[in-house]
C-alpha cells in the first residue's frame, strides 16, 4: 500500500507540474513536451487506478499520434523561435480580451459546479454487473458492445465526419501537375519506350511530338 | 523489509532481463553485417575475436573514447534527451516479452496493447533529435520518419486486431498459448507478409529507410551526433528491430512452443525455441536489407495508406466473419 501511495503521488505531482509547465513555458515546443509529459503521467494514473485499458489507449491515440501531429505543426511554424511579447508589448490588445472570456468561463463554471446535485441513488441506478473475474478490457467490452452499442456507432460516425471534413477541407485540385501513375511506369516496355531513329546528316530528328 | 526484499528482487530481475537484451543487441548488429557481407561476397566484419563476433564491442569502446559534439545552435536539452529516449524506448519494451510460460517480467493483462503504446512512442526520439540539432537534414529526416511511422503503425494495430480475434484476450502469453495448435502464420499469412514489411517500416530498416537516406540527407536525424550518443541511437534502434522481430514471433510463429509437439522437437527449452524463432526473423530482415533497393518516399506511403491498410481492413472483415460463421469465436481463456 505504502508504495501505491508513493507511486500516486509521483505520477500526479508529475502531471501537476508538467501541466503547469504546458501553459507557463516561454518556448513553444516545451509547452508540447510538457504535454506529452502530461500525457504520459495521466496514463499511469489510470493503470494504477486499474483502468489499464483507457491507459494504454491514451498513450497511443494521444501520445502516439495526436501530439506527434502538434509537435510536427509546431516544428513546421517553427514558433518555438517566437518569443511571447504578448505580455511585454505595450499596445497589447489580447490581454484584455482574454481576461473577458476567462472571467466569463470562471464564472459560467461557477454556477454550473455550484449547482451541481447528484442524483439520488445515482450509484445504484447503474444496471451494469461489474464481474470482478474477468478483465477490465474483457468488461469494456462486453458493456460497449450491448448496452452502448448505439453511443458507439455514434461516435464513430462523428469521427468519420470529421475525417471526410478535414479531407474536404484541405482538398485542392491542382492543374498542371505531373502525376505519377505507377503502374504505367512499372509496366514500361522496350518496345514502347525506346524507338531507333535513323539520322540523316546534318539534318537530325524532331522528337517529342 | 519485505519491500526492500520485493525491490531487489525485481532489481535482480530486470538486470537478468536487459543485460542479455543488449549483448544479443550487439550480436545481432555483427549478423546483420555479417549476412550483408556475405550476400556480396565480401567477408564482412571477421577480424576481432572468432568470426568476429566481438566487432560490435570494439565499435561500442571506440564509440565511448571519442568526444560528444554538441552543435552550438542545438536546443541542448531535448538534444541530449532524443538518445536516451530511444534507447530506454526500445529497452522497456522488452518487459513484457514472455520468453515462456514461466520467464516473463511483467505478466500484464494489456501486454499487446503495451507493446503497441511503446513502439508508437518510439517516435519520439527522432523527432526530437531531428528537431534539436537545428539543421537541415536530421529535420528532413524526422519529418519522413515520423510520417513513415505513423502511418505503419496503423497497418500493424490492424493486424494485431486480425490476431486478436482469434485469441480473445490481450496478453501475450495467452496470445502464444492460442496457438498451441497451429501457429497464426498458417490461416493468417498474409497478414505475416504485411507484418513483416511493416516492422522494417517501422523500425526504419531497409528498403524503408528514407529517414536515412545517405545520398539525399547524409545520414537523417542523426547526422549531427557523435560519440556515445550516436551509439545510444544505433542501439536504440537495433534493440527496436528486435523487439519487432519478437513480436513477430509471439504473434505468429508459436512464440516458445515447438512446431509440433513430439519427443525430438520439445526436449529443447522453450526460450531457446523462442530465439531460434527470432533469430529467423532477424535473418529475414538482414537478407531484407542486403537484397532490396531503397523505396521512393511517395511510393512508400502509396504502400501504407493505399494497399496495407485497405488489405489488412477487409481481411479483419474476413476473419471475423469466418470465425463467427464457424462458431470458432474465442472465448475468455481459451
Amino acid at each position: 500500500m505504502i508504495a501505491h501511495t508513493i507511486f500516486f503521488y509521483f505520477f500526479s505531482f508529475i502531471a501537476i507540474f508538467s501541466a503547469l509547465m504546458v501553459i507557463t513555458s516561454r518556448s513553444t515546443i516545451n509547452s508540447v513536451f510538457f504535454l506529452i509529459l502530461d500525457f504520459i503521467s495521466i496514463g499511469c494514473l489510470f493503470i494504477m487506478v486499474g483502468a489499464e485499458f483507457l491507459g494504454m489507449i491514451l498513450l497511443i491515440v494521444y501520445v502516439g499520434a495526436v501530439a506527434v501531429l502538434f509537435l510536427f505543426v509546431v516544428m513546421m511554424l517553427n514558433v518555438a523561435q517566437q518569443k511571447q511579447s504578448w505580455f511585454i508589448g505595450k499596445k497589447s490588445t489580447h490581454i484584455p480580451s482574454g481576461l473577458i472570456v476567462g472571467v466569463l468561463i470562471f464564472l459560467e463554471l461557477l454556477v454550473v459546479i455550484g449547482g451541481w446535485k447528484y442524483k439520488e441513488g445515482i450509484a445504484s441506478s447503474s444496471s451494469i454487473i461489474i464481474n470482478k473475474d474477468i478483465s477490465n478490457t474483457h468488461q469494456l467490452g462486453n458493456v460497449m458492445y450491448t448496452d452502448y452499442i448505439l453511443y458507439f456507432q455514434l461516435s464513430g460516425i462523428i469521427l468519420l465526419l470529421s475525417m471526410i471534413g478535414a479531407i474536404v477541407l484541405t482538398y485542392r485540385k491542382r492543374e498542371n501537375l505531373k502525376r505519377q501513375n505507377y503502374f504505367t511506369q512499372i509496366s514500361r516496355e522496350k518496345s514502347s519506350s525506346i524507338e531507333i531513329k535513323k539520322v540523316e546528316f546534318d539534318k537530325g530528328v524532331k522528337i517529342d511530338d | 523489509m519485505e519491500y526492500l526484499n520485493i525491490f531487489f528482487q525485481e532489481i535482480y530481475k530486470i538486470i537478468f532481463l536487459v543485460i542479455p537484451v543488449l549483448v544479443s543487441v550487439a550480436m545481432i548488429v555483427w549478423l546483420d553485417r555479417r549476412v550483408w557481407g556475405l550476400v556480396q561476397k565480401r567477408k564482412g566484419p571477421n577480424v576481432v575475436g572468432p568470426f568476429g563476433v566481438l566487432q560490435s564491442l570494439a565499435d561500442a569502446l571506440k564509440f565511448i573514447f571519442k568526444e560528444i559534439i554538441i552543435p552550438a545552435s542545438a536546443n541542448k536539452v531535448i538534444f541530449i534527451l532524443a538518445p536516451i529516449v530511444t534507447m530506454t524506448l526500445a529497452l522497456v519494451a522488452w518487459a513484457v516479452i514472455p520468453m515462456s510460460e514461466i520467464h516473463v517480467l511483467a505478466d500484464i493483462n494489456v501486454g499487446i496493447l503495451y507493446l503497441f503504446a511503446i513502439s508508437s512512442l518510439s517516435v519520439y526520439g527522432i523527432i526530437m533529435g531531428g528537431w534539436a540539432s537545428n539543421s537541415k537534414y536530421p529535420f528532413l529526416g524526422a519529418i519522413r520518419s515520423a510520417a513513415q511511422m505513423v502511418s505503419y503503425e496503423v497497418s500493424i494495430g490492424i493486424i494485431i486486431i486480425n490476431v486478436l480475434l482469434c485469441v480473445g484476450s490481450l496478453n501475450l502469453t495467452d496470445i502464444v498459448l492460442a496457438q498451441k495448435n497451429i501457429w497464426f502464420v498458417i490461416p493468417l499469412f498474409p497478414m505475416f507478409i504485411i507484418f513483416f514489411i511493416s516492422a522494417l517500416a517501422e523500425t526504419n530498416r531497409p528498403p524503408f529507410d528514407l529517414p536515412e537516406a545517405e545520398a539525399e540527407l547524409v545520414a537523417g536525424y542523426q547526422t549531427e551526433y557523435s560519440g556515445m550518443m550516436y551509439a545510444m541511437f544505433w542501439l536504440g534502434e537495433y534493440a527496436n528491430i528486435l523487439l519487432m522481430c519478437a513480436l513477430g514471433t509471439i504473434l505468429f510463429l508459436g512464440g516458445w512452443l515447438p512446431p509440433i509437439d513430439i519427443y525430438p522437437l520439445n526436449i529443447l527449452p522453450a526460450p531457446l525455441w523462442m530465439i531460434l524463432k527470432i533469430l529467423f526473423l532477424f535473418f529475414l530482415f538482414a537478407i531484407t536489407k542486403a537484397i532490396v533497393p531503397r523505396y521512393r518516399y511517395d511510393q512508400l506511403m502509396r504502400l501504407g495508406w493505399k494497399v496495407f491498410l485497405p488489405v489488412s481492413l477487409s481481411y479483419v472483415v474476413l476473419t471475423a466473419s469466418f470465425l463467427v460463421y464457424f462458431e470458432l469465436l474465442p472465448t475468455k481463456g481459451s
